[in-house]
């Protein structure tokens, strides 16, 4: 049994509108050295069959975690 | 970054979309070989989608002035008066490529765009719609486009707050990888408050208002005027990504600074952004612009001025200001937490010159980018399925279960309830929808007169297929046909004209002869084209979409008690058919579903002038309280269109006829209306109708066979209405 | 009476603010509801504004405020004007928050428990039938107890949720004012509508507003707003 923390966050050069809004928001309440805000998605799995597991996650990620049009996704395995 | 030799000899632009000869023709404007940034804005602005390049010879015939015109095409929408110094603010635009690679946002960017081009116009959007087209619901890609795209255009008009209020759904094979998205905007503008997007003015300031400039969507103006391969995916760049509260805000601000007297000129930085909204504000206005790309705002680091003036971001604004009044603009948009920042000048040179870090990256003619574009006359041919098409019989096979044809009927996805995709719209935001989705027209009031607007989007593809030239002339007449059966007059027409790739003579012959049947339509029905949009190379790996120029149209209610039940209000009445029926099932719902999909023929005739009267009847008789409901006969024929209106009321209806296959025919220009018992003599004495039955409270529709005198269709309404509202949702499950 | 003349024909003069949000975009609504339907006075106020003492009834409209994003009301519920709601609600002032209005009061704490996801994930735009729980309230005295009425809905996160001591504690006092006949997002207890300990605050995800007039298809919502008026006079 492996515990897989995924992290899915919109690809670097992609607008994060709601990202924007906490920056500016966190700026409002005197937090002005926030520079910059990314909302993502974080989802932990936990995985029975632990053979060729990066082989495993990344099908998991790519078929459906992230949308690798907009999102690139990391993980940790622990 | 190349050098103008390289671009020349490596012949660079060819990546770009770009021609030898339209290269040799930017080296002749330019009397030098263009540079890198030079050559990306001709590529650009020389695309189908921002040139029109091989549609325009076909644009050119459209009727587009009319004596309610205020404002025809070449604006960000066009105008209409309708009274009061009132008018009417509309246009449709497509966002197809962008929705079949990215379908949430691809959705969600092409609203924001259009209603961008509507209050750029300084009008007040207040209603939205949209015509989508996609494959048949039997696989997980097409599902997954499917609720992507609702739910993007669910999220960027719930969040703006502009009701969704109709528009129109169908479903054919030909879509399955290449889906339609249209997105109708309509707004409300007061006569003096019209605005273009014109850059007048020696001296003037340029200003840059909205969101931050990223690399989104370089190019996309380009890979819109390409045809979808499989390599698209990878080969697309970064997506944009629609803020609808950057735009909200954005709206507000601008519906505010076009009251000032200081606007000189607005446009929408749409598709090819800054560059587009530059240089053809320049050019509308005979003048020049110089752009300081240093001080554009700017999301990403280290942007070239080639990203910055080719970026589509979303959510930004291009304003001419009269000089001397920046701070006041600045502080309007700063009210909003926007940016509006100078970025440059009008000039007197004719020419866009753009600075980047104290040098000159780009100096071309406005005029040459913006409206010199190359015009290609396309090759055109009749397709061999045409001719082959001529002579097929289409008469359907015999049925032998009416009711089970029915039933399959309403659950096709074309006919089926879309409530489901309906209900995820925020439709009545703004407290102005007096008829919402589902209807065939929406109805908006406009507060504080008497009047409203009906609004409608169509297009039976199918019939344009199988005859372009008979298929754009009905889908002109039946989207009047909606609005009329409302209780409101015909206005005027917006057009987004879908195709394949016009390269192929077949393709463009069906653009050809399906834009014939528009004008004509137009011209006979008083109705013309003041705004629109081209989307063509429609095709996924060869195969081209169904040729479908989807019909935008608005009608005006003058006031709002004439506004027509579309389904049944009163039992006792009569139900009376309007217009002909004959057996006519090229390309009819019918045939769909008896021929596993397929569809071929002819469609059904049209004769403008039948359609014209009928129309007229139907409006002169709603306008004098005669008729008390009314729709028109569409797919899957009259007796689809009783079905629909029973549902939702608690009534049924006895109907006999003698040949009962042509309750399916799809025969043009008809109307079902009911009239009460005591004007039933009266109203078919006067009319050539005929008259099929009487609404009742049994909850029960019954179809009577007179030649064979026997009952054919006999079933409680409520188990019917149950199939027809669930059967999109069982399809997603 | 006709309602268009409501309020000016009964004598009643109450003072209503609605509170603009950047996002908010049923503020017209409810402007417009008061004005046209009631003609009783109304003023907009932008979310910069940190004073509402010269109004009787602050209404906080629906809408995206700050696009919804982080979460529904969370980045509204720190504006400047904030403070004066709170301020109001403290005073007695009749405060009622509508749909992102009611999202906002959660956040900010005037009233217990949140706004969830709909349980189907997908924004939801309809008709929707409620039972008035409590008639006796400021907000709902021109309606019988158990009456249906019918509202709109229009929502993506409307699902009512808190916990079991906060929800004993809703039902005891009575404070549950309108449910669902039909529960269309998931809410505990089909839950729509709840005052707080006071009676002086409502947060309710359906939409009175958007039925006041029979084109709208009902006009249900207009005696919420007539139970607002009336009720100044006893004030």
């Amino acid at each position: 049994m492996k515990k897989v923390k995924i992290y899915v966050t919109l690809r670097e050069s992609i607008l994060d509108p709601a990202g924007n809004a906490v920056k500016d928001s966190l700026h409002k309440l005197g937090h002005k050295y926030v520079k910059d805000a990314r909302i993502g998605k974080f989802i932990q799995l936990e995985l029975e069959d632990t053979n060729n597991i990066d082989e495993k996650i990344k099908d998991m990620c790519e078929k459906l975690l992230s949308n690798t049009v907009i999102e690139d996704y990391s993980y940790s395995i622990d | 970054m190349y050098s103008p030799s390289e671009i020349e000899e490596q012949k660079i632009y060819e990546h770009m979309g770009m021609t030898d000869e339209e290269f040799i023709l930017v080296k002749k404007i330019l009397k030098r070989q263009p540079n890198y940034t030079e050559i990306g804005l001709f590529s650009v602005m020389w695309s189908e989608h921002c040139s029109y390049k091989n549609s325009k010879v076909l644009l050119r015939k459209f009727p587009i002035t009319g004596e309610h015109v205020l404002q025809g095409p070449g604006e960000g929408a066009g105008i209409v008066d309708i009274g009061d110094n009132l008018a009417v603010c509309f246009k449709i635009e497509s966002h197809n490529h962008p929705s079949a690679i990215e379908p949430f946002q691809g959705a969600a960017t092409g609203v924001g765009g259009i209603i961008r081009d509507v209050f750029s116009m300084g009008a007040k959007p207040i209603a939205l719609l949209n015509s989508l087209r996609f494959g048949e619901l039997d696989n997980e890609r097409t599902k997954y486009i499917f609720e992507n795209v609702v739910a993007g255009i669910a999220h960027y008009g719930n969040c703006i707050g502009i009701p969704t209020i109709g528009g129109e759904i169908s479903f054919d094979d030909c879509y399955k990888g290449n889906p339609l998205v249209n997105a109708m905007c309509v707004g409300i503008i007061n006569h003096k408050d019209i605005k273009q997007g014109k850059a007048h003015g020696i001296g003037n300031s340029v200003m840059y208002v909205g969101a931050d400039t990223g690399r989104d969507g370089i190019h996309g103006a380009t890979f819109a005027s390409e045809e979808l391969t499989d390599k698209s995916e990878k080969k697309r760049p970064s997506v944009q990504v629609g803020d609808p509260f950057i735009e909200k805000l954005l709206l507000e601000a601008c519906l505010e600074v076009i009251k000032h007297p200081a606007l000189v000129g607005i446009q929408d930085m749409g598709a090819a952004g800054l560059i587009s909204s530059s240089s053809e504000m320049a050019s509308k206005a005979g003048m020049g612009i110089e752009l300081y790309l240093d001080d554009v705002p700017q999301r990403e680091r280290d942007m070239t001025a080639y990203e910055m003036m080719l970026s589509e971001s979303q959510e930004r604004m291009l304003l001419v200001i009269e000089k001397g009044f920046e701070l006041e603009i600045k502080s309007i948009f700063e009210k909003y937490g926007l940016y509006a920042v100078v970025i440059g000048k009008v000039t007197d040179t004719k020419n866009i010159t753009i600075y980047h870090k104290g040098e000159v990256m780009a100096d071309v003619p406005a005029d040459a980018l913006a409206s010199d574009a190359p015009v290609y006359h396309k090759k055109s041919n009749v397709p061999t399925y045409y001719k082959e098409y001529e002579n097929l019989d289409t008469t359907p096979n015999i049925i032998e279960d009416y009711t089970k044809t029915l039933i399959d009927l309403l659950k096709s996805e074309t006919i089926a309830s879309k409530e489901w995709i309906y209900s995820q719209y925020d439709y009545m935001v703004g407290t102005n929808t007096v008829k919402g989705p589902g209807a065939s027209a929406g109805i908006v009031r406009i507060r504080g007169t008497k009047k409203a607007l009906s609004i409608t989007t169509d297009c039976n593809a199918r019939y344009v297929y199988l005859d372009p030239y008979i298929g754009g002339k009905i889908a002109v007449a039946e989207a009047a046909r909606n609005i009329v059966a409302t209780g409101a007059t015909p206005l005027a027409i917006t057009d987004n004209l879908n195709f394949g790739n016009p390269e192929i003579p077949e393709i463009f012959w069906q653009m050809e002869q399906s834009t014939d049947g528009i004008s004509e339509a137009c011209k006979f029905l008083g109705t013309p084209v003041i705004s629109g949009n081209v989307s063509l190379y429609n095709e996924r790996s060869g195969t081209a979409i169904y040729p479908t120029p989807t019909i935008g149209m608005v009608g005006l209610i003058k006031d709002t008690k004439c506004i027509t039940s579309s389904t049944f209000i009163t039992e006792g009445d009569a139900i009376f058919i309007i217009g002909e029926t004959f057996s006519e099932f090229g390309g009819s719902e019918l045939q769909k579903l008896q021929n596993n999909g397929k569809i071929f023929g002819r469609p059904p005739r049209i004769d403008l002038e039948i359609e014209l009267r009928n129309q007229s009847l139907v409006l002169k008789e709603i306008e004098s309280g005669i008729i008390n409901s009314a729709t028109d006969v569409s797919e899957g024929g009259f007796i689809v269109s009783i079905c629909e209106s029973l549902f939702g009321t608690k009534f049924g209806a006895n109907i006999e006829l003698d040949s009962p296959i042509l309750m399916f025919s799809e025969s043009q220009s008809r109307f079902i209306v009911t009239v009460s018992k005591e004007n039933k003599e009266f109203f078919e004495n006067k009319y050539n109708v005929a008259f099929l039955g009487y609404v009742n409270n049994t909850g029960i529709l019954e179809v009577f066979n007179i030649e064979t005198k026997q009952n054919i269709i006999n079933i409680e309404v409520k188990n019917f209405e149950k199939v027809w509202r669930n059967s999109i949702e069982q399809m997603i499950r | 009476m006709s309602s268009k003349k409501y309020a000016n024909e009964k004598g009643l003069n109450m003072k209503f603010a609605v509170v603009v949000f950047p996002g908010s975009n049923c503020d017209g609504d409810m402007y417009y509801a008061i004005k046209d339907e009631l003609s009783a006075e109304v003023s907009y106020v932008w979310h910069t504004e940190t004073n509402l003492d010269k109004y009787d009834a602050i209404m906080i409209p629906g809408g995206f405020s700050y696009g919804d994003y982080l979460r529904c009301g969370a980045i509204a519920a720190y504006s400047p004007i904030i403070s004066a709601i709170k301020k109001a609600a403290e005073n007695g002032k009749i405060v009622l928050g509508i749909c992102n209005g009611f999202q906002i009061l959660t956040e900010i704490g005037l009233l217990p428990g949140a706004l969830l996801r709909n349980k189907n994930m997908k924004f939801i735009c309809k008709m929707s039938t409620l039972v008035v729980e409590n008639s006796n309230t400021i907000f709902t005295n021109k309606y019988e107890n158990k009456e249906n009425v019918t509202f709109a809905i229009a929502h993506g996160e409307g699902n009512y949720y808190c916990d079991d001591k906060t929800l004993e504690k809703l039902k005891s006092n009575n404070r549950i004012i309108f449910t669902y006949k039909n529960n269309p997002n998931g809410s505990l207890e089909n839950i729509a509508g709840i005052v707080n300990e006071k009676g002086n605050v409502l947060g309710m995800m359906p939409h009175p507003e958007r039925v006041v007039n029979n084109f709208m298809g009902y006009d249900c919502g207009l005696r919420l707003f007539k139970s607002i008026l009336e009720r100044s006079i006893d004030v």
